[in-house]
């Protein structure tokens, strides 16, 4: 088990690592120096070289990458051109509502889809199953920034019972009740991914239910929702368990517009709001980030998987 | 007491249904072993699943007939509601042990499962049950394989598992469906030998389905042999063995009598076993058949009999010791 | 040929919602080629006195805050939707096909090549994408290319796993043990039997296509603003949503009415699909 994990890791560490690289080089493709952008159009020449040197852009692009990297080891993601804040003070104002959205919604992922998935593959061929296979359908087509102004004009505008952007901390005034302000955006953002994992529910149940030992089990004269419950659903959860990590990745993803259109104060905005002012540290640090938070969700997830299916060789 | 009287199963929708076993009747009674045989796709399996009560609805059913059991009509009575009605028990042993068992439980739990529904027992109890099960198979070191998972199991053990499984259930027929085809040859045998030993010792019906003559001859105390949906021939082992009726019975044993020649040679049964919707009227082994007849290629088949208990469904019958 | 059809069709018509999706892409492909004709307006035409006015018999859709047609700015819409569309796919296809094809045919060479598309999918794909635009400048072109790169990583992917498949089927093994060239190869069993599972891709990627130009084109790096696309509509008329809701409504059901039918004609072919390669082709497509 030990190897497995630290095998793992260590695949995770060497893709964060690639990760990095290319994001750097990529921040360094953008045409237009960030010098300019941080000094603006009048600087002289000689406050845009002494600039230059002290950032250290005067360097071979490997060494700045090294530098740039010891740095980010010693966890100092650079400092924002926009708000001359350290970038890892940005990230922490926006990490709270970050993960409280995508943990919000990934509860909304797992408690919607999973179950109408197990009531549609139940149900295969009726008209029960076609509808809720067709709205799954439906749903995964919708453009999650739409919905969330129909739910913002609906909810927020007309009937006033929630508020439309926004979100104040936890742990400021209002604590918990505060977390209503994220009940739209985390059903925007919900939305299509409890789609997704609706049809990989469905798809995976139908896929187990050919499976021999569920003859057996049925064999044995278990009751039908037993050997649904423990046969069929167990093992179709294997399937699902991990999907779980590509479904986090493209909540992260699609955070940054459901955090544009509700306004709220997380790291998807602050990365969109940082491309259009041309923030590079802060955009290259957000994103160094969110892609390490990938990689640890997947780690995660791939270990948990061994643990659930016992097949899988932990040596 | 398991009777099986004038099964038709069908397959495909109502609007476009296709007879896949027809007519087919037989008996088993306690402590008897029935072999069934025949080609795949003959409806051996088929047959087997009716009687077990998992035809795989909507597209396969049972379109008339009767299974009965101890005089309970069984007939299209998934397990759980046998065991709901109290009516007797029917246990199967599948083909495939390496993916009958549930992969991500352990075998004791699945093993338990099975005591908990047939004996109302619990927690220690059944936990007791299953190992005496798994020694009953004689699997070694039966308290410990408890808690394994089936794939740390072989081929062989994973079938003793199964036998202990349907063990579980207190069956009074159990259906082997080809248990050890997928074995190694030394596995076949021991596995085979426990089947008729579990028979006798717990005075049980076996249904053994295999296409192997061989295994029959070693194993079963009568043979019905499927063709093409359809019954060709019943019979007490040894005569059947020793005077086939139904030429496609001569086939399967390899060795037919050849009149013209005067002595025995093997051969095989030329041409394929035909799939269901494109069977041919009359006898459906007509087209395959040595001593084909043009009376053969339509109407009923006439029943000929051998013996009280042997008959075979045949217009030219390979033998002429008729009674 | 037409017996090809003729089945292409039956699946369909066994299947009466995935022919409305199929008819209402042939119209659309219609309207977008027909466009100048069939609005009743320029698209570009200012109407000042008429401006955020419902929709009525004048103008379907309503005007905008310009006074501009809906009715045949969405008309218009689909002109670019069905361009990046295509765009998308074919650079999906024109990239992945050919790093999947290669990684699998030459291990070696594979396994770098396939690294280097995971570290890709490590990337948050619309961030990607976003970033691609920084970098490139923002023009249809560039977002064709920002969001055809999200999906070179999952054409690439399903491509190596069925070339893998192919591979070590035995036809293939034969001929390769006769002597058979790698391109002959390739030609005459790889890609025959790659088109399938390639246009079940393509229409998803088309899909997610229509999805993803939006989100660009809200967050304003997508279509160049001055382009009448269903997105940037949606961009410009946020704003009024509690004055003239409508405005938001029809060019964001033209991207949820394309979206689903390609969806919906993407899961007919996907079922007729041969067996082994559909559950590559399952529900990992989004990202």
């Amino acid at each position: 088990m030990l190897a497995y994990v630290l095998k793992r890791t260590g695949a995770a560490i060497a893709t964060l690592v690639a990760a990095s690289i290319v994001i750097f080089i990529f921040i360094h493709l953008i045409p237009g120096d960030p010098i300019y952008v941080m000094l603006g159009d009048e600087a002289t020449p000689e406050q845009v070289e002494a600039l230059r040197i002290r950032l250290g852009y005067d360097q071979p692009i490997y060494v700045q990458y090294f530098y740039w990297a010891g740095n980010v080891l010693r966890g100092d993601l650079g400092t924002s051109i926009f708000f001359q804040e350290p970038v890892t003070l940005i990230i922490r104002d926006g990490a709270e509502t970050s993960l409280l959205l995508a943990t919000v919604t990934m509860v909304w992922i797992v408690a919607l889809g999973v179950p109408v998935g197990v009531l549609a593959a139940i149900r295969q061929g009726t008209w029960i199953d076609q509808g809720l296979s067709g709205i799954a359908m439906l749903l995964a087509s919708i453009p999650t920034f739409w919905v969330g102004l129909y739910l913002i004009l609906i909810f927020a505008a007309n009937l006033g019972w929630l508020p439309s952007s926004g979100y104040p901390s936890i742990f400021e005034e209002g604590g918990l009740s505060n977390l209503r302000y994220l009940l739209l955006p985390s059903l925007t953002l919900a939305a299509p991914n409890a789609a997704l994992i609706l049809r990989l529910t469905r798809a995976s149940m139908l896929d187990v239910a050919k499976e021999d030992y569920v003859r057996t089990a049925r064999s044995k004269g278990i009751r039908p929702y037993r050997v649904v419950l423990r046969h069929i659903l167990r093992n179709a959860l294997l399937a699902v368990v991990s999907a779980f990590g590509f479904t986090f990745a493209a909540l992260i993803s699609e955070a940054v517009v459901t955090e544009t259109v509700f306004a709220l104060p997380g790291i998807g905005r602050m990365v969109v709001q940082s491309i259009l002012r041309r923030d590079y540290p802060v955009i290259q640090g957000v994103i160094l980030v969110i892609v390490c938070l990938y990689l640890v969700i997947n780690l995660l997830v791939d270990i948990s998987y061994r643990y659930l299916d016992p097949r899988v060789d932990l040596e | 007491m398991l009777k099986v009287r004038n099964l038709v199963v069908a397959a495909g929708s109502p609007s476009a249904e296709l007879d896949i076993v027809s007519d087919v009747s037989f008996e088993i009674k306690r402590g008897e072993v029935l072999g069934l045989v025949g080609e795949s796709g003959s409806g051996k399996s088929i047959t087997s699943l009716a009687v077990m009560g998992l035809l795989p609805h909507p597209h396969i059913w049972v379109r008339s007939g009767a299974i009965e059991l101890d005089g309970a009509d069984i007939t299209e009575e998934p397990p759980h509601l046998r065991v709901e009605r109290g009516h007797g028990g029917v246990s199967m042993i599948f083909q495939e042990p390496m993916t009958s068992l549930n992969p991500v439980l352990r075998i004791g739990e699945q093993i338990e499962e099975a005591v908990r529904v047939h004996d109302g027992s619990t927690g220690e109890t059944a936990r007791i049950r299953a190992r005496e099960l798994l020694e009953m198979v004689r699997i070694p070191d039966a308290r410990l394989q408890l808690n394994a998972y089936p794939h740390e199991l072989s081929g062989g053990m994973r079938q003793r598992v199964m036998i202990a499984i349907a063990l579980a259930c207190r069956p009074q027929v159990l259906i082997a469906d080809e248990p050890t085809t997928a074995l190694d040859v030394t596995v076949q045998m021991q596995v085979l030998s426990l089947i008729r030993e579990l028979c006798d010792a717990f005075d049980m019906g076996v249904l053994f389905i295999t296409h192997d003559l061989g295994v029959v001859s070693e194993l079963a105390d009568r043979v019905a042999v499927m063709y093409g949906g359809k019954l060709a021939e019943t019979g007490p082992v040894a005569d059947l063995f020793r005077n086939p009726l139904h030429p496609y019975t001569g086939g399967l044993m390899g060795c037919v009598p050849d009149p013209g020649a005067g002595h025995r040679r093997f051969r095989t049964i030329p041409g394929q076993a035909p799939k269901p919707g494109e069977v041919p009227q009359g006898c459906k082994f007509a087209p395959r058949c040595d001593h084909v007849q043009p009376v053969c290629r339509s109407g009923a088949i006439p029943a000929v009999a051998a013996g009280p208990a042997h008959a075979a469904y045949c217009h030219h019958p390979l033998s002429r010791e008729l009674t | 040929m037409t017996t090809k059809l003729r089945s292409f069709l039956s699946v369909f018509a066994a299947r009466p919602v995935a022919l409305l999706g199929l008819v209402y892409l042939v119209t659309i492909v219609t309207v977008a080629l027909g466009a100048d004709v069939i609005a009743p307006y320029a698209p570009e035409a200012i109407e000042p006195i008429n401006r955020l006015s419902p929709p009525s018999w004048g103008h379907l859709f309503g005007t905008d805050h310009f006074g501009r047609d809906t009715f045949s700015r969405v008309l218009h819409g689909s002109r670019l939707a069905l361009l990046i569309g295509v765009g998308v796919v074919s650079f999906a296809l024109a990239t992945g096909v050919p790093i999947g094809i290669v990684s699998a045919l030459f291990p070696r060479l594979g396994r770098v090549l396939m690294r280097m598309v995971d570290v890709m999918m490590a990337f948050p794909s619309l961030l990607l994408a976003l970033g691609l635009i920084v970098i490139l400048g923002q023009s249809v072109a560039n977002a064709i290319l920002a969001i055809g790169v999200i999906y070179l990583t999952t054409t690439a992917r399903i491509t190596y796993g069925v070339t893998l498949r192919l591979r070590e089927e035995t036809y293939v093994e034969a001929a390769r043990s006769m002597g058979a060239s790698t391109v002959w190869m390739i030609r005459r069993h790889i890609l025959p039997n790659m088109i399938s599972p390639l246009l079940v891709q393509a229409s998803f990627v088309f899909a997610f296509a229509q999805l993803g130009a939006a989100s660009l084109d809200f967050l304003g790096l997508g279509a160049p603003p001055e382009i009448p696309s269903w997105g940037n509509m949606l961009a410009e008329s946020r704003i009024y949503i509690t004055r003239a809701p409508w405005l938001l409504f029809y060019p964001g059901l033209m991207i949820v009415l394309t979206a689903f039918s390609l969806n919906l004609v993407g899961d007919v072919l996907r079922d007729r699909l041969d067996p082994r390669f559909r559950e590559m082709l399952s529900n990992r497509q989004r990202r």
